[in-house]
Order: structure tokens, then sequence, then C-alpha cells
């Protein structure tokens, strides 16, 4: 099953490849991982999505906090939280085409960011299910680059 | 008052109260080595090849039971500590490694002997530094320290740049390490340790499976008293032995691949396994899901992550193992429902049964009267010492001799490769432990093949005049490896047979040091009371019987109730 995990771990040199040499280390997966500065700037924050049974995540959350610069490891999926994500989606844009996809864009609350005789760059926002379902509606139309940037999580206050 | 930062580091591990420091020279590290030519409280040992340097540091740390400290320069020296290194971290050895590095102006420049030494360790220290910032340097180093010592201990590694090495740096007054991201838990939860004493009372076939967290944690003595409160069968893991007497009747040995017919017997139908710093390794296991499959299980260990990670467990306890064995002392003294006599009536069963499956097959050997046995060697060391010297070991049958034969009554005394077995890892250990213990016997027991990994210390051994001796059990080839090639590859003995050697007599001659040969039983005693009288380093030659095997022993990936027998 997929995990969504947050990591708050201190913003030194060589952090990041402690994870990710963790991950490849012990044959964990990652599907996608996201990180940048908190407010504290000596505290980053990771966001990591990845795939395997429990017993495979309770070894991950456990080896993540062994790491001596991790501060907190926190699975989301025990929480309520709010996730995003983003895409920027070059398609092929025609003139017979071109109202379709900014109709699609419109839909889904996109933008257009960069506009070309041939193509459209559209930029989205949202749950990766709605990244997805954005990206099969005009994968027909003619899709050529995508850029997606990795989930970034946040657990919901708690409504007193 | 500032001081440069080489003088810095020489007070750093100063008021850490470590002795010794196991080192090799190098333009990156002239410096460091000049500031200790000037301390007169620090003892260097020049060994001969640096991952020599790092395995001495691992025997004394685990001798005195504190941190092994190691220098080396940059570049090659810093490459060849990496298995000592990656050997330390597989068996949670405390150390700190210092290595040099180039400037930090030159660091990612290709530069004459840089290496990213941080990066190549990163997955074998508990954890490692690169000091940019000479502001920084102090701190670094007590931060190392403490990592090493606390927690489930293990090798730390702190790169130290030319320049911040010759950087003038103040030095502030020591303060207890404290840190926002590292804090180890000690104590136990009270809910379960009550429940696992539950679990104790109640078991009619309890075992206690002790591993080298009891010796991290010096805990042996709590372990001892808790096994002979309730009558408990205890056996321990290579890394565990001496975590219990050896010689006590509850004793059953080494379990797992190599271990005794009685002690894989009793874990197998035990009704509660009591694991206390074990880390359910597969040489422990065999198949998994064959493990102690009756059995509920307890697990004690201070690293969350060795819990629950290869096999389930039903009480585990995250706190160290000197505190949770303290607490379930206490327990057992302050409830009433708890009486030894009633304890022993209930286990007197249990004890019996295991007590049938040793006389069934005890550790043993078929001996011989004209061929010397290794086992018998490794008697004749147990009888002629005492039991009492600190014995490390190679890798291989002449490791599984020493374990199974050599019983060992106290923790410290055995110094092994477990966890990532280096063949070359005994006899710079021997040094190490040398240095720790100076009037102790100090033996290698030895295979000619690991022997020769790093027999360029006896260099090392002769410099500074320690009297180790060295137990080779000579039987010609990579005997562990030729046991699976004749158990499993229809004796297909490809490149295991190293019948073309030194004569290792006169190896140790040619270093100054005394070589003796056996090659009958009845040479064995004598060689080793000549040795053992020797005030110098002595290589005894055993030559033994070539194709001895190492028994009992689970097949890898079998349960390890299907074991072959002498
Ligand atoms: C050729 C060969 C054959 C081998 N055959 C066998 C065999 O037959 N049987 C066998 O047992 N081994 C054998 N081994 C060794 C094996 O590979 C492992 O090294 C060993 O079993 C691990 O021992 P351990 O479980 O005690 O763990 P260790 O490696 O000693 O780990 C200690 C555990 O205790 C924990 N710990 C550390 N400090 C504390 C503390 N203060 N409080 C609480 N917990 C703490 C750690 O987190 C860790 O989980 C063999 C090795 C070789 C090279
Ligand atoms: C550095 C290293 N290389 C290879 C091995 C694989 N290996 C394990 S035991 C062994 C044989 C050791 O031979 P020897 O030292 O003569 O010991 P014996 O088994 O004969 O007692 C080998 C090659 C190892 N453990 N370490
Ligand atoms: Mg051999």
């Amino acid at each position: 099953m997929k995990h969504t995990i947050s990591v708050l771990l201190q913003n030194k040199p060589g952090v990041l490849s402690r994870v990710t040499g963790l991950f490849s280390g012990r044959g964990f997966n990652i599907e996608s991982l996201c990180v940048a500065q908190t407010l504290d700037p000596e505290v980053s924050c990771l966001t990591l999505v990845t795939d395997g049974e429990d017993k495979i995540i309770e070894q991950i959350t456990k080896q993540l906090h062994k790491l001596i610069d991790v501060i907190k490891v926190t699975d989301m999926g025990e929480l309520d939280y709010v996730e995003r994500e983003m895409v920027i989606i070059r398609v092929k844009a025609e003139a017979e085409t071109r109202a379709e996809i900014l109709r699609v864009v419109d839909i889904f609350r996109g933008k257009v960011v960069d506009v070309s005789p041939k193509s459209y760059a559209v930029e989205l926002t949202g749950s990766s299910t709605k990244l997805q379902a954005v990206i099969d509606i005009l994968r027909p139309i003619g899709i050529q680059e995508i850029v997606r940037t990795g989930k970034i999580a946040m657990a919901r206050a708690k409504k007193v | 008052m500032k001081i440069t930062g080489a003088q810095a580091l020489m007070q750093c591990i100063e008021e850490q109260n470590v002795k010794v420091i196991f080192g090799f020279p190098g333009g990156a590290v002239i410096d460091i080595y000049e500031a200790l030519m000037k301390n007169d409280k620090l003892t260097h040992v020049l060994v001969r090849h640096e991952q020599a340097a790092i395995h001495a540091a691992d025997a004394y740390a685990r001798v005195i039971g504190d941190v092994g400290v190691a220098l080396v320069t940059s570049g090659p020296g810093a490459t060849n500590t990496v298995t000592g290194i990656a050997s330390a971290y597989a068996d949670s050895i405390p150390i700190v490694v210092f290595t040099g590095n180039v400037p930090t102006a030159l660091i990612g420049n290709d530069a004459f002997q840089e290496v990213d030494i941080v990066g190549i360790t990163r997955p074998c220290t508990k954890h490692n530094y690169l000091v940019k910032n000479p502001d920084e340097l102090v701190a670094t180093i007590r931060e190392a320290f403490h990592i090493a010592r606390s927690g489930r201990p293990g090798p730390v590694l702190v790169d130290l740049p030319k320049d911040v090495v010759n950087a003038m740096v103040t030095f502030p007054e020591f303060k207890p390490v404290r840190m926002r991201t590292y804090r180890p838990t000690y104590e136990p939860h009270p809910g379960q340790i009550d429940k696992a004493c539950r679990a104790m009372l109640k078991a009619k076939k309890p075992v206690l499976y002790v591993g080298g967290g009891v010796i991290a944690a010096k805990a042996h003595e709590e372990l001892t008293a808790l096994a002979r409160k309730l009558h408990i069968p205890v056996t321990m893991t290579l890394m565990g032995l001496g975590g219990f007497p050896g010689t006590d009747p509850l004793s059953m040995g080494m379990l797992g691949m190599h271990g005794t017919y009685f002690a894989n017997m009793a874990v197998a139908k035990s009704d509660l396994l009591i694991a206390v710093g074990a880390r359910f390794d597969d040489r422990v296991t065999g198949r998994v899901d064959a493990f102690a499959p009756n059995a509920k299980i307890i697990h004690v260990d201070i690293d969350p992550t060795s819990i629950g990670k290869n096999v389930a467990v039903d009480i585990p306890i995250v706190a160290d193992c000197q505190h949770a064995l303290t607490a379930m002392n206490a327990w057992f003294d302050r409830h009433e429902e708890f009486s030894e006599q009633a304890a022993a009536e209930q286990h007197e069963a249990w004890l019996d049964e295991i007590r049938a499956w040793k006389n069934k097959h005890p550790l043993g050997y078929i001996e011989e009267t004209d061929i010397i046995k290794p086992q018998f060697v490794v008697q004749k060391l147990h009888e002629l010492t005492g039991g009492d010297a600190i014995i490390s070991t190679e890798v291989g049958q002449n490791q599984m001799w020493a374990a199974q034969f050599y019983h060992f009554n106290k923790p410290r005394h055995f110094l092994t490769s477990g966890g990532l077995g280096v063949m070359g890892y005994g006899f710079p250990a021997a040094i190490g432990a040398q240095m720790a213990a100076p009037g102790h016997t100090v033996i290698d027991i030895a295979g000619d093949g690991s022997l020769q990994m790093n027999i360029q210390e006896l260099a090392t051994a002769r410099q500074y005049k320690l009297p180790v001796k060295i137990a080779l059990l000579n039987n010609s080839f990579l005997g562990m490896v030729r046991q699976w090639q004749e158990l499993f590859y229809d004796k297909h003995y490809s490149h295991t047979d190293i019948h073309v050697a030194p004569d290792f007599v006169l190896l140790a001659q040619a270093y100054g040091a005394v070589g003796l040969r056996a090659t009958k039983p009845s040479e064995v005693e004598p060689v080793i009371r000549e040795a053992l009288a020797t005030d110098n380093t002595v290589l005894m030659d055993f030559v033994i019987s070539r194709e001895e095997g190492v028994y009992p022993m689970v097949p890898a990936g079998k349960a390890t109730t299907e074991m072959l027998l002498v």
C-alpha cells in the first residue's frame, strides 16, 4: 500500500543523501520525494511517497527515525491530512484543439503558463488523483512533456 | 586562549578518557601527528595497515567497555579503514575514526589523495561528519564520542580537512552533550515489564536468548541474576558469549548455525523466548517460520529497528538491557506470586528435557591419536589459561571452534567479527586488546587464510613488545568455504586449497617473534605452555587435520532443528 511520510530534518549538508541512501541500501521504494526549508531555516521538511506492506513501512519509519539528523517522522496515513502536487504539462495545441484545452484547464482550475504557436504549457495543482485525471484527458490531444513536483502533505489542524 | 585544531583534537580525546590511539600517518594528518608527539598523555600505536588500526580500536573498545579511537590520513588511508568500520558497525562497537582530508578549498577538486570518505562510509557508520568550520571542531568531536558510545553503540567518523586542523580555535569547557534529534530510550515502559514478567511467571519452557546488547549494556550480572532466580536456561549468540557464564549448568552455549544441538532444540520447543540485546540474525534463526514456532517472544532492545525486523514479537521492550533486566529482577522481588522454589519446580521437567538432548548430542568431535584436532587445541587453550584469556578470532572454522570449545565465563573476553565476518580481524584485535589489558593473556585463535590478511601486524606487536599469542589452526584450506564445498558442492574444492603458504615459524622469527610448531597431539600442550611462558609475541602453528568440519551445522535456509551432527 502507498504511504505518504513526512520527515522533519536538520538542514545540513548530506542529510538528503542519508535519507536516499537509506532507501536504496535497504531496498525500499521511493515514488516521489519533495524537500524544502520550513519556517525554521535550520529545519527542512521532506515528504516522500513510498509503497510497501505494513512491516516494511514500520521499518522505514523506524530507520528514518534512527538517522541522527532526523527530528520527526510522521506516517500521514495515520492522520487526516491535505496533500498537493503540481504538474506542468506541455500539450500540442493546434487551431482545432486550443479551445478544448483551455476548457479543460479551466474546469480543473489550472493556468496556461507558456504559449507557442504549436503548444501550451499548463500548470495544475491538486491531489495526485486530480492531476492524473487531467493527464488522462489531455493525453489524446497530444502531451509532449510532463514535469511533476511530487507530493507535499500537511496534517489538518484539530477541529476542537 | 586559542589553540590549534590539532591540539584541540588531542584535548578532546583526553577528556573522553581515551588513553590509546591506533593510527598511521600521512600528509593530511602530519599536523595532528606533530601535536601527538608533543602530547604526553596519549599513547599512539603505529599499525602497519589502516584496517588494522580500526580492528585494534574496535577490540580496545570491547575490552575496556568504552570508545576506541583511530587516526588515519586522507585518500588511501581513509579507504583502507572501510572494512574495519563496516565490521564495527555490524557488531555495534563504539569507535571514533579521525581521517585527515585535503584543505577545505580543495574539497571537490579531485585533489591529491582526496576521497569523499564521508560519502563512502555513510551507510556503514552510525553517523559521520566533515568539519568545515574550525569553530565547530570541538563540539563536533564531543558529539561524535557521545553518539558512538550511547544508545546502540557504533562507529562514528570525523573527517578533518588540513586547514581546519591548523586553524586557531577556542576550547570551551566540557559539558555533557545534549542533542535535539538524538535521545535513545534507556528506561523500559513499566507496563511492558509487567507483561513480560507475567509471561515469565507462567512459562513452562522458557529460554533466555542473549546477544551482544547484554555485553554492550554491561548487564551480565543482572542477566545472570534473573536466569538463576527463575531457573531459566540460557543460550547466547556469537556476540553474546560471556554475557552469561558458559560453564554454568543453565548455559546451553551458542545457538544458531553452529550452535549446540540442545540450544537449538530448546529454542524450537520453547513456549517463551526472552531475547535480550539480540537481533534475530539469519545465522541464528535459520528458516524464520520454523524459529521458535510455539513461543511467545519478549524482545528487549535499545534500537527499535531491531524489534520486529526479522521475527514478529509479542512483547517488545525498547530499553537498555541493564535497565530492563534490573526492572525485571525488581518485579520478581516485589511480587508475592513469585517464589524461587516454585520456579525451580515449574521448570524442572523442562531442564530435564534439555539435559536429555545434551546427553544425546553433546558438543564433541572424533578424537584421534596421530593427528591434531582443532577442537582439542581450543580445549587445551581453555585448560591451560584457566578459561580466563581474552580470545580474539579470525573468521571461519577457527572462529566457530573458538566459540564452541572455549567456554567463556566473563563478558569482554571474546572478540570476533560476527556480523561482517572479516577475515583478518583477529590479530589486530589481539593487539588492541593487549593495549587495553596489558597484563592479561591475549590469544588470537586464527585460521591460515585469515591470518595472512593482516600478518604484517607482527611488526606492530613487536614494536610495542606485546606478548600476544597466535594459535594458528592451520588446515592449509579456506576451511569454512571448503566445508560448504564438501557438503553442498560435491567436494568441488574450487580455489580453497591454500597449501602454498609461508613457513609460519620462520615467518614469526623473521619479525623477531617466536615461532613454535605442533604436528602431533602430544606436542600441543608443551607448545601452549612454552608460548604462555614466553614474554614475546608467539605464533603457534598447529598443523591440524585438514578436512575437519564444524558441527553441528544448520544448512543455510533450513530450520535450526535440521542439524548436521558429528
Ligand atoms: C562464519 C560465521 C558463522 C556464524 N555463525 C553463528 C552462529 O552459529 N550463531 C550465532 O549466534 N552467530 C553466528 N554468527 C554471528 C552472526 O553473524 C551475528 O553476528 C550474531 O548472531 C549477532 O549477534 P546478536 O544477535 O547478539 O547481535 P549484535 O550484533 O551483538 O547486536 C546487538 C543487539 O543488541 C542491541 N543493543 C546494543 N546495545 C544495547 C543496549 N545497551 N541495550 C539493549 N540492546 C542493545 C542492538 O540494538 C542489537 O540489536 C556467525 C558469524 C560468522 C562470521
Ligand atoms: C575478507 C573476507 N574474504 C572472504 C571471506 C569468506 N570466507 C569466510 S570463511 C573463509 C575461510 C577462512 O579460511 P581460514 O582463515 O583459513 O579459516 P578456516 O575456516 O580454515 O579455519 C572465507 C574465505 C571472508 N569472510 N572475509
Ligand atoms: Mg584454514
